[in-house]
């Protein structure tokens, strides 16, 4: 096998000038490849980040059929206390789920005692909503996080009614017995908006919500959940699934149902589309690699048919000559993806050092801090050499089934 | 007994589109071990034909060929590419050394490629063919450097590292000059001399003529005369 490796090395060595064109050629590809995965994956940590991490948490559970009535914020469709009680029995005792924040979710009207505007506000406990969502404190643009009496204003709202931080207003909301309730609170803070759903919600302490809504005893529209490692999102949404489902009502039925992220954030599709457009990245360079490999080692056999038939004559077996050529296809795809690798691990970094920032919804200078992929650059190494050895097969079979007398006679 | 190709009634026709072109008609010769032989004759006469059934790269359409004792038109290509390796060493026209592996490297490739032969005896068997063809001071190069005479010796080295049984060489003077190819051809005498080893030629190059123990004149696929030449 040692000779062979050598004989294939001094092959390709003898067309330097195309070996190296062929390597260069598909360096070039998995450079693409690299810098692509680096930046969109960068991209894609960067907003499933801003969107977790703002508002909606990992994953969240809601009684059956809320999400599918979101825009109204129903009331009727609540966690209570009893049922929360389970709940937290069963996150509590799962070891991947880092905190959880109870919310109440209402609309209502919010009034400065001279305008009057539409709002949708989040009751929540500020301790438990900064761990489960930890960019919300940065989202605070003035002011501070709220306390009990406080509201957290959307800076649009602020903006139109010309609010500022330490002024009253009245938050009007209706309770689930269609009554009409009002409150007076503080403004505690403005709040950056982003993009998504509940991404335009003001805040108020949890303790105020039960107050305005009338409740006797407090029910949660939802429970946003935070992960220790985001990677265990799916087995995790699974696991909580397969226990809360155990929950079910006088008929049967499981009362609730968990979301990820995935589900309740329109960007999920943007991310789809960031990982259907990096397979389309892979194809082309599986694409090229074929493609060159295949005609490089289509003229290498063409151009040494005298060659063969000597080879061949003096007795050398077919599956040694198929080897040759494989090998040489298979240095030219795994000298190819190595070199393309080492120079996108180069770029890669220098793109770090040039701190690109991008805008993404309200978000201006967001930092796109690539990371190496090392993972992809292993793959593409390995999917470029066998891809290599593939696109050689052809041309090897062809080199070994060679008739040793027209071989010898061609000129 | 001292036969090491037999020949009996061979014949080899070629297929060209809807015609058979017979290059061999009826050929019945015997070659014994040791022997200096060529096959003469003008061009298409079936010369190369011959070799090409001899050396197991081609099998004959009818009659029975027996090279030691083998029948090689009955075997597998496979069995065939095996039985060449051990058997047969081959020089041709054009040498055909392979560009991109050193002088040393050409020799050695037989006995690396086909034979496996372990890395010490290797050594050994290719110094001694370097040294016998007066090439062991060229074994670095590539032959690219070489001249045609020098190619040749190398081949004649090459033909040699498995001690086969039979060398055929295909017009091996044709692209040498009158000095050099004089001297190939002392150097493969004085190979056979040593080594036993049967030289079968394909040549009309009156050099050879001259020096070999046998001459078969082959017109239009049939042998016209067989003449032992008597060296005074």
């Amino acid at each position: 096998m040692g000779n062979l490796i050598k004989i294939a090395f001094r092959n390709l060595y003898r067309q330097k000038r195309r070996t190296l064109l062929t390597i260069a050629i598909i360096s070039v590809g998995v450079i693409a490849v690299l810098l692509f995965s680096a930046l969109s994956g960068a991209f894609k940590n960067m907003m499933v980040g801003q969107i977790t991490d703002s508002m909606l948490g990992h994953m969240q559970i809601h009684r059956k059929g809320y999400v599918s009535s979101l825009d109204n914020l129903p009331l009727d469709k609540t966690i209570d206390a009893k049922q929360m009680k389970k709940m937290g029995e069963i996150l509590d005792r799962n070891p991947r789920v880092e905190a959880y924040s109870k919310r109440i979710l209402m609309g209502g009207m919010l009034s400065n005692y001279m305008e009057t505007t539409n709002i949708k506000v989040a009751g929540i406990n500020p301790k438990d909503e900064s761990i489960v969502t930890p960019l919300l404190t940065s989202r605070i643009k003035k002011g501070e996080m709220l306390k009990k009496g406080e509201i957290l204003l959307p800076e649009l709202v602020t903006k139109g009614m010309n609010l500022k931080v330490g002024q009253s207003i009245v938050l009007i909301v209706n309770n689930v017995d269609s009554s009409v309730n009002g409150q007076n609170l503080k403004i505690a803070g403005i709040v950056e908006s982003v993009v998504g759903p509940t991404g335009k919600y003001g805040y108020i302490h949890i303790d105020d919500a039960v107050t305005v809504l009338r409740m006797d005893k407090p029910e949660f529209s939802e429970i946003a959940i935070r992960l220790n490692k985001i990677s265990s999102l799916d087995k995790v949404t699974r696991q909580i699934s397969l226990e809360i489902v155990e929950i079910k009502n006088k008929e049967g039925e499981p009362i609730f149902e968990v979301h990820s992220w995935k589900e309740l954030s329109p960007f999920y599709n943007i991310a789809k589309m960031i990982d259907l457009m990096s397979l389309f990245i892979n194809i082309l360079l599986v694409a090229i690699v074929l493609i060159s490999i295949l005609n490089v080692m289509i003229m290498a056999v063409y151009e040494r048919i005298k060659e063969i038939g000597t080879l061949t004559a003096i007795g050398t077996l077919p599956g040694k000559i198929r080897t040759m050529f494989l090998m040489e296809g298979l240095f030219l795809g795994f000298f190819g993806s190595v070199a393309g690798s080492i120079i996108g691990v180069i770029l890669i970094i220098a793109t770090k050092f040039a701190h690109i920032t991008i805008a993404f919804g309200r978000n201006e200078n967001i930092l796109i801090d690539p990371a190496i992929p090392f993972d992809q650059m292993a793959l593409i190494t390995l999917v470029s050499t066998i891809v290599a050895v593939l696109a050689s097969l052809q041309p090897a079979i062809k080199a070994s089934h060679m008739d040793p007398i027209e071989a010898l006679r061609y000129s | 007994m001292n036969k090491i190709i037999e020949m009996k009634n061979i014949s080899k026709i070629y297929r060209a589109g809807e015609v058979d072109v017979p290059a061999l008609k009826d050929i019945t010769v015997d070659i014994n071990k040791g022997t200096f032989v060529s096959f003469i004759g003008p061009s298409g006469s079936g010369k190369t034909t011959l070799l090409n059934l001899i050396g197991a790269l081609d099998t004959p359409t009818g009659g029975i060929l027996k090279v030691d004792g083998a029948e090689t038109g009955r075997l597998s290509t496979k069995k065939r590419a095996i039985f060449r390796g051990e058997n047969i060493g081959f020089i041709f026209q054009d040498f055909n050394l392979i560009s991109v592996l050193t002088v040393y490297e050409n020799v050695e490739y037989p006995l690396l490629m086909v034979k496996e032969t372990p890395k010490e005896k290797r050594v050994k068997i290719v110094n001694a063919l370097l040294e016998k063809t007066g090439m062991l001071d060229q074994k670095d190069k590539y032959p690219s450097q070489l001249s045609g005479g020098q190619k040749q010796r190398v081949a004649v080295a090459r033909a040699l590292t498995t001690s086969p049984r039979i060398v055929l060489a295909d017009e091996p003077t044709a692209n040498l000059d009158h000095d050099t190819a004089f001297m190939v051809i002392s150097l493969m005498k004085k190979m056979r001399d040593e080594s036993g080893v049967t030289f079968i030629f394909s040549t009309h190059d009156p050099k050879i003529v001259g020096v070999v123990d046998i001459i078969h004149t082959l017109e239009d696929g049939i042998i016209l005369k067989s003449e032992e030449v008597t060296h005074g």
